[in-house]
């Protein structure tokens, strides 16, 4: 059994011998791109398992071991972990736990120093939490990101963007209920299939897969009507994690909505455009500056090829380009705020509105520091660079209760249904 | 025929039209939460006495009508919405609406671009707000409004949460305030709240209609929109029924009468909420939590046989007033427990009289009084010593369990814990402003179900479902018990649940323990709410561990207090004689301090001709007739020094900068670097009141902290002085001190600018400079900066713009140097003078006495020398925390907890801003590194209002800690 090994300043190291050995668990967030992503870290020879648990064992185990001032997101993902170690399912001296770190000024960077913490507190010491991040901010023997992975990731997340967006622009109009949904489940298992026979992730067979799947979901039948068009942005766990908000999207789509829910690349590209803008706002290294405009360069090409894909079927609407979406804030707020989903979350709602999905919900966890600048702080403005935005901001923490957050969704619903009447008469 | 039914948080109301859109039924009334059942009510009656077999279009609306209507496939509206078909209807030339239902407070824009705007979740001016005000001034609402009409002053009160209120006006209720007063100062914090928390910014203006019930019932609360607004409102005929009316104008679908009432009564069958196990499996069970509890007794002695020597104990508690009368050997003689009923004083008076009459054998040798309403009774009575509440209820808690090592007392209004540790008090909590639960909590829910408490209890403990309720503050729960009652639940199950979330709350959000263990083996719990044996079991069972509930567990703090006296007794007592209190007067007035610029309201209690209590007063001068500067204090010197930076005349003119947030500390640089550029640098005044509320209309956010929304008016007052040029701006990063792994700004302070420029409309015709500067890279910073500046001022060159920088960083250190230099001096001063050394930390801008509420000078009153924790973060080397270490201030908090870990007279206060979600993590990071030394952490929780009082204990007890 591998050997618990700490490094100088006495963190639990996750070694080469857990590599072989341990099960690591990872949070859920957004369903479809992380069903990818584990697959692919699966391919690279690590055991990795998706937690799904729900449920309000969840948030209470989240109370029990998170300060409870924390952020909504830090309580659900800690709990969501400590639930699924009290369950029984998993031998404790043969898991760890993986957690993104992005390293910025907000207080998500805290969150796995709050998770050893609740570790601690719960009796197990003994579980090694391994650090994802991009920003070589905690290094472990057994565990690193190389170029080739960085790659498979990238792809992952690419195709995941795709099936979203397809699915969400399929699913409201669908004549037979369930068809884009089981598109959704079979590419996820064709890929799936690829990885673990290291395809599908080649910049060629990448971009057949993209068109295939465009291609498939042009062919679901569809009843087009007009429909009330409701975009979701937000801090980006609650924004897409159904755990985190009580399942919005499916509670959209009751009320008889098409969603849209921007993808996680312009959130990719945001985070290392963030180290470029640093550099023009305060000066620094040039050499820093180069290689993440190199990273910055291969993100945009896979943009690129996702958008020329879905724009090969004319009844879709392609993401936006990045430099367009940047564009969007130019004069409304600054590229230096960084924080959190920073000046991205405004430019989102900005973009949405501008492609017809002006009623929008802002999704953020209560007392989100960035989100009062970025979210509730830009309303006003957008307000004004797009009179017809119907934005509700709305709050969620482990008690704000359903009956409020959809009341005030269905004031925004009134509204916006209303607007779609006058639409059509004009 | 058309029905329109409006089914809010409280209320059930109900229009039916015939076909020329005429009301032919309304009604009106609360559902005490039994929704299905009412409607079902409603439903029959409508069906037998009004519809008579027409065919029926019907819409329902309303909060709690949402899930039912869904559910039973009913037609449904938002009430936002319907509200505005009503309206458009029937009074088209309406420009805004202003609605008040029980919970939701609405703002709507009909004219000059629609708007609709709803309250968020934390919010709570609203008809179930002013209901717990009306129980807490023990009035009706129908009082409370008549004597709202004669009031002469408004007070200050909290307007962004009820709970925020009610620590309000608790403590002005303890210094004698009147009740009009009050009632028109509630009505006051309403209108502000709805206006500034609604309109953002936008005016209200032109036909202002009013509708829903608290605005309909209450001409007093019309009369403070009026005056906040500026205008008057309309209050139309039916303004109670336009969510109805307009769910009625809007149906258009044919229903099913007969299969509506059966769909809503089955709905309220389903059992479909979650639940926890009972409290008690079987009788035998209650049986033996029974006998258990009853032997916790204390000794009594009967008063008509006693004679000689007796110690009074008083606790005048926020809702109630306990005394306990003792003999020489603890046994409890006499004892009142009673609400106050928003007085202490009568009750207090007639109970000593009675004593002295009933009693003439007994000498009241010596008296203590602890409490909220201490000084007020002290002062009335001449009560001999007062005792801080947690050093009485120990004192009280050591006579039933002699090894106790954990207190925990929940009362009316706070919640107490403390470990004890070497035999003296060691670590407290107490309750923040926003999480209440306690038991005025369950009280205000017992009678909004038509409940008195101990029945409400009572029904709790076999309840066959208690609900699972979540553990969280008041406002969130009248929503969480509308739900489960939605679901289902009954009031067995609700009152369950309820005594298991003021449990869950005090464990895992006062306390935040993991495990009983943590508790320590040997609790006593007291206070009133643990009479209730609900709340007594679910902590027995949360926690797995037998507890000690004494039988006068709602006295323990009078009882401690009249240990306490025994104690300290003389032999003879300074209290009121019986004459004098035969012939007692108390007279209240109500008056502005004129000694500084705070202008506190004081309340002046006058007892008869020698003595009298001043309330209200943050420092000691109106009652000492004297500064309380004192020389050991060095927010005030940094104050001082910071207002040295005055405008010095340029040849560019004017420049200003808000004095908020990050400029508490770099107004040295930006200053020095200014006015060496030729800028005459104009701050913003230092904040008051009257500036916030200034610019409160502008602050998007109800939720960011107070120092971030003060920023609002100190731009508007920029402004307002008509400074063309403002500079304030956006920092990702701080200064690197080297004592972390990052240097960031809190995303707050980095970005507020933004907010400002994107929420402030009079910064339209001005120069609102916030580009991004980093000042943390020295060489690149005149690079940048000057390239920033061009924008603006074209003729500025590159060589000016270097040597200013220059010298700005210069300042910079000098100013630091300074501070420290005369934080050095203070330490020594006060280890000369053996004072206590209390390192108040928090961030650059708590100096601003808005935001402390003058907590500094607080602390020097109490005796002890004040310093920052800037002047001993320096003397610390970086070394390893359990969390990312990466943000400037915060790393300055830790190595200050690192530095005073062995300094053995200094301790740390820190101050926590509400709402600053960074702290959630240096909180618990700070206490970590203090209780690994064995120091004692105290945290302060402050707002737009603090409650001193509770600052007050909280810092009396670490002094008495330090002092065992």
């Amino acid at each position: 059994m591998a050997e618990l090994k700490f490094n100088s300043k006495g963190r639990l190291l996750f070694t080469k011998e857990m590599k072989k050995e341990y099960t690591i668990l990872c949070p859920s967030m957004a369903p479809v791109h992380f069903q990818l992503i584990v697959n692919v870290f699966n391919n690279c020879g690590y055991h990795f398992e998706l937690l799904t648990n729900d449920g309000p064992n969840v948030v209470q185990e989240g109370l029990k071991y998170v300060h409870n001032d924390t952020c909504y997101p830090a309580l659900l993902v800690i709990g969501q972990f400590m639930d699924a170690l009290h369950s029984g399912k998993y031998d404790l001296d043969r898991t760890a736990l993986v957690i993104t770190q992005t390293g910025g000024g907000c207080r998500a960077s805290n969150y796995i120093h709050l998770l050893r913490k609740a570790l601690k507190k719960a009796g197990l010491p003994q579980i090694p939490v391994v650090s994802l991040n991009l920003s070589g901010l905690e290094r472990n023997p057994g565990f690193s990101v190389t170029l080739p992975m960085l790659r498979k990731f990238l792809a992952a997340l690419v195709y995941g963007d795709e099936l979203v967006l397809l699915y969400n622009q399929t699913e409201a109009y669908e004549v037979n209920k369930g068809d884009s949904q089981k598109l959704v489940d079979r590419w996820i298992e064709d890929l799936t299939e690829q990885f673990n026979h290291g395809k599908g992730l080649s910049a060629r067979e990448f971009n057949v897969n993209l068109r295939k799947i465009v291609k498939d979901f042009a062919k679901i039948p569809i009843h087009k009507v007009p429909k009330v068009k409701v975009g979701i942005v937000g801090e980006i766990y609650v924004k897409y994690s159904a755990l985190g908000n009580n399942h919005l999207e499916d509670f959209l789509r009751e009320q008889d909505c098409e969603v849209n829910v921007p993808g996680l690349m312009n959130f990719a590209l945001f985070k290392v455009d963030n180290r470029l803008e640093d550099i023009k706002l305060y000066g620094g290294n040039p050499a820093k500056y180069a290689v993440c405009n190199l990273l910055m360069n291969y993100l945009l090409k896979l943009q690129n090829i996702l958008i020329d894909a879905v724009k090969s079927e004319p009844k879709f609407l392609p993401p936006c380009p990045y430099a367009h979406t940047k564009s969007l804030v130019k004069g409304v707020i600054g590229y230096g705020s960084k924080m959190g989903e920073g000046w991205l979350l405004t430019a989102e709602m900005i973009e949405l509105a501008e492609q017809g999905y002006e009623n929008i919900v802002c999704a953020q966890p209560f007392g989100c520091l960035p989100n009062h600048i970025v979210g509730k702080g830009m309303v006003h403005r957008i307000k004004t660079v797009n009179p017809r935005s119907n934005i509700v901001p709305i709050d969620y923490d482990p008690s704000a209760t359903r009956v409020n957050q959809e009341n005030r969704i269905k004031l925004m619903l009134a509204v916006a249904r209303e607007n779609l009447v006058h639409g059509e008469n004009d | 025929m058309r029905v329109g039914l409006d089914v809010g948080s409280t209320t059930i109301k109900c229009v039916v039209l015939d076909d020329t859109d005429q009301i032919i039924y309304k009604s009106y009334e609360r559902h005490f939460s039994q929704i299905t059942q009412k409607m079902t009510e409603l439903l029959t009656k409508l069906k037998q006495e009004v519809l008579h077999g027409e065919p029926v279009r019907l819409t329902v609306s309303g909060s709690a009508g949402m899930g039912i209507a869904e559910t039973c496939k009913l037609p449904f509206v938002q009430e936002v919405y319907s509200t505005r078909v009503a309206v458009g209807k029937l009074i088209p030339d309406t420009d805004v609406i202003i609605e008040l239902g029980g919970e939701d407070a609405k703002i709507l824009f009909l004219t000059g671009g629609m708007e609709v705007r709803m309250n968020g979740s934390c919010a709570g001016g609203t008809g179930a707000f002013i209901d717990q005000m009306a129980t807490l001034l023990n009035i009706s609402l129908d009082e409370m409004d008549q004597i709202a009409k004669d009031y002469e002053k408004i007070y200050t009160i909290a307007s962004r949460c009820g709970v925020f209120a009610k620590s309000d006006v608790q403590p002005l209720l303890n210094q004698g305030a009147r009740k009009s007063d009050i009632s028109a100062s509630i009505f006051a914090a309403v209108a502000n709240q709805t206006i500034a928390g609604l309109a953002q910014g936008r005016r209200i203006a032109g036909k202002v209609l009013y509708l829903g019930g608290p605005l309909t019932f209450l001409s007093q609360l019309r009369y403070s929109f009026d005056q906040a607004l500026k205008t008057t409102g309309i209050c139309p005929e039916n303004s109670l029924y336009f969510v109805a009316l307009g769910a009625a104008f809007a149906s258009d679908t044919e229903i099913d009468l007969e299969a509506a009432i059966q769909n809503v009564e089955a709905y309220g069958n389903t059992a479909n909420f979650l639940s926890i196990p009972p409290l008690f499996a079987n009788d035998a069970e209650y049986e033996e939590f029974r006998k258990r509890h009853e032997s916790a007794k204390v000794p009594k002695g009967d008063p008509s046989q006693y004679r000689g020597d007796a110690f009074l104990g008083i606790d005048a508690g926020s809702t109630t007033v306990k005394a306990v009368l003792i003999g020489k050997d603890g046994e409890v003689l006499d004892s009142i427990y009673q609400s106050n009923s928003g007085n202490p004083i009568p009750i207090v008076k007639n109970y000593i009289l009675n004593i002295y009459n009933k009693y003439p054998q007994i000498h009241i040798a010596s008296s203590a009084v602890t409490g909220y309403g201490e000084e007020l009774l002290k002062n009335a009575f001449r009560i001999d010593t007062g005792i801080v509440e947690t050093v009485a209820h120990f004192t009280a808690a050591k006579r039933f369990l002699p090894d106790v090592d954990f207190v925990i007392d929940i009362g009316g209004q706070d919640m107490k814990c403390f470990k004890i540790h070497n035999g003296a008090i060691d670590n407290i909590f107490l309750n923040e402003a926003c999480s209440s639960g306690c038991g005025s909590f369950l009280q205000t829910f017992a009678n909004t179900l038509g409940y008195e408490i101990p029945e409400f209890a009572r029904l709790g403990l076999f309840a066959k479902h208690p609900v699972d309720l979540g553990s969280r503050c008041t406002v969130f729960m009248n929503s969480q018990v509308k739900q489960a009652q939605k679901d289902g639940a009954t009031t067995e199950d609700i009152s369950a649940g309820l005594s298991v979330s003021v449990v869950k709350n005090a464990i895992y959000k006062v306390i935040r323990a993991a495990s009983a263990e943590e508790l320590g083996r040997h609790i006593v719990v007291q206070g009133g709410t643990f009479l209730n044996d609900a709340v007594l079991r679910v902590f027995e069972k949360e926690l797995g561990v037998p507890v000690v509930r004494p039988d006068i567990s709602g006295l323990m703090g009078a009882y401690g207090a009249a240990i306490y006296a025994m104690g300290k007794s003389t032999g003879a007592s300074t209290l009121v004689s019986k004459e004098e209190l035969e012939s007692f007067q108390h007279e209240v007035k109500v008056t502005s301090c004129g000694l500084c610029s705070n202008h506190c309201r004081l309340t002046i209690n006058i007892f008869g001709k020698d003595r009298r209590y001043i309330g209200g007063n943050r420092c000691e001068k109106p009652v000492t007739k004297r500064s309380s500067g004192s020389s050991l204090n060095l927010y005030q010197y940094k104050l001082n020094k910071l207002r040295s930076y005055q405008p010095v005349a340029g040849k560019r003119g004017k420049i200003g900068m808000p004095m908020g947030l990050n400029f508490y500390e770099l107004l040295p640089f930006w200053h020095t670097f200014f006015t060496d550029l030729g800028f005459e640098v104009v701050t913003s005044p230092l904040s008051t009141r009257e500036l916030y509320l200034n610019g409160q209309s502008t602050i998007p956010s109800d939720t960011v902290c107070f120092p971030a929304k003060l920023m609002h008016g100190h731009i508007l007052a920029l402004v307002e002085q008509g400074i063309h040029n403002i500079f304030y701006p956006c920092m990702s990063y701080n200064i690197d001190e080297g004592l972390g792994d990052n240097h960031y700004n809190c995303p707050v302070v980095a970005y507020y600018p933004e907010v400002i420029s994107a929420n402030t409309s009079a910064l339209k015709d001005f120069n609102f400079i916030h580009d991004y500067v980093g000042i943390h890279r020295k060489h690149d910073f005149p690079v940048k900066m000057h390239r920033i500046l061009e924008k603006y001022f074209p003729d500025i060159r590159f060589s000016e713009v270097k040597k200013a920088a220059k010298d700005a960083y210069n300042e910079y250190d000098r100013y630091f140097a300074d501070i420290r230099a005369k934080g050095d001096e203070i330490i020594a001063q006060a280890r000369e003078q053996k004072r206590e050394i209390i390192v108040l930390s928090g961030r650059p801008y708590h100096l601003d006495p808005e935001i402390n509420h003058g907590i500094d000078k607080l602390i020097t009153e109490l005796g002890a020398a004040v310093i920052s924790e800037d002047v001993v973060s320096c003397k610390v080397k970086r070394f390893p925390t359990a969390v990312l270490n990466q943000w400037t201030y915060h790393a300055r908090l830790y190595a200050a907890a690192r530095y005073i870990a062995n300094q053995k007279d200094m301790n740390l206060v820190q101050l926590v801003s509400f709402g600053c979600g960074v702290d959630a993590i240096t909180t618990d990071e700070v206490r970590r590194i203090l209780e690994n030394e064995n120091k004692i952490y105290t945290q302060i929780k402050i707002d737009e209002i603090t409650n001193l009082g509770a600052v007050k204990i909280r810092l009396r007890s670490l002094f008495a800690a330090l002092e065992e």
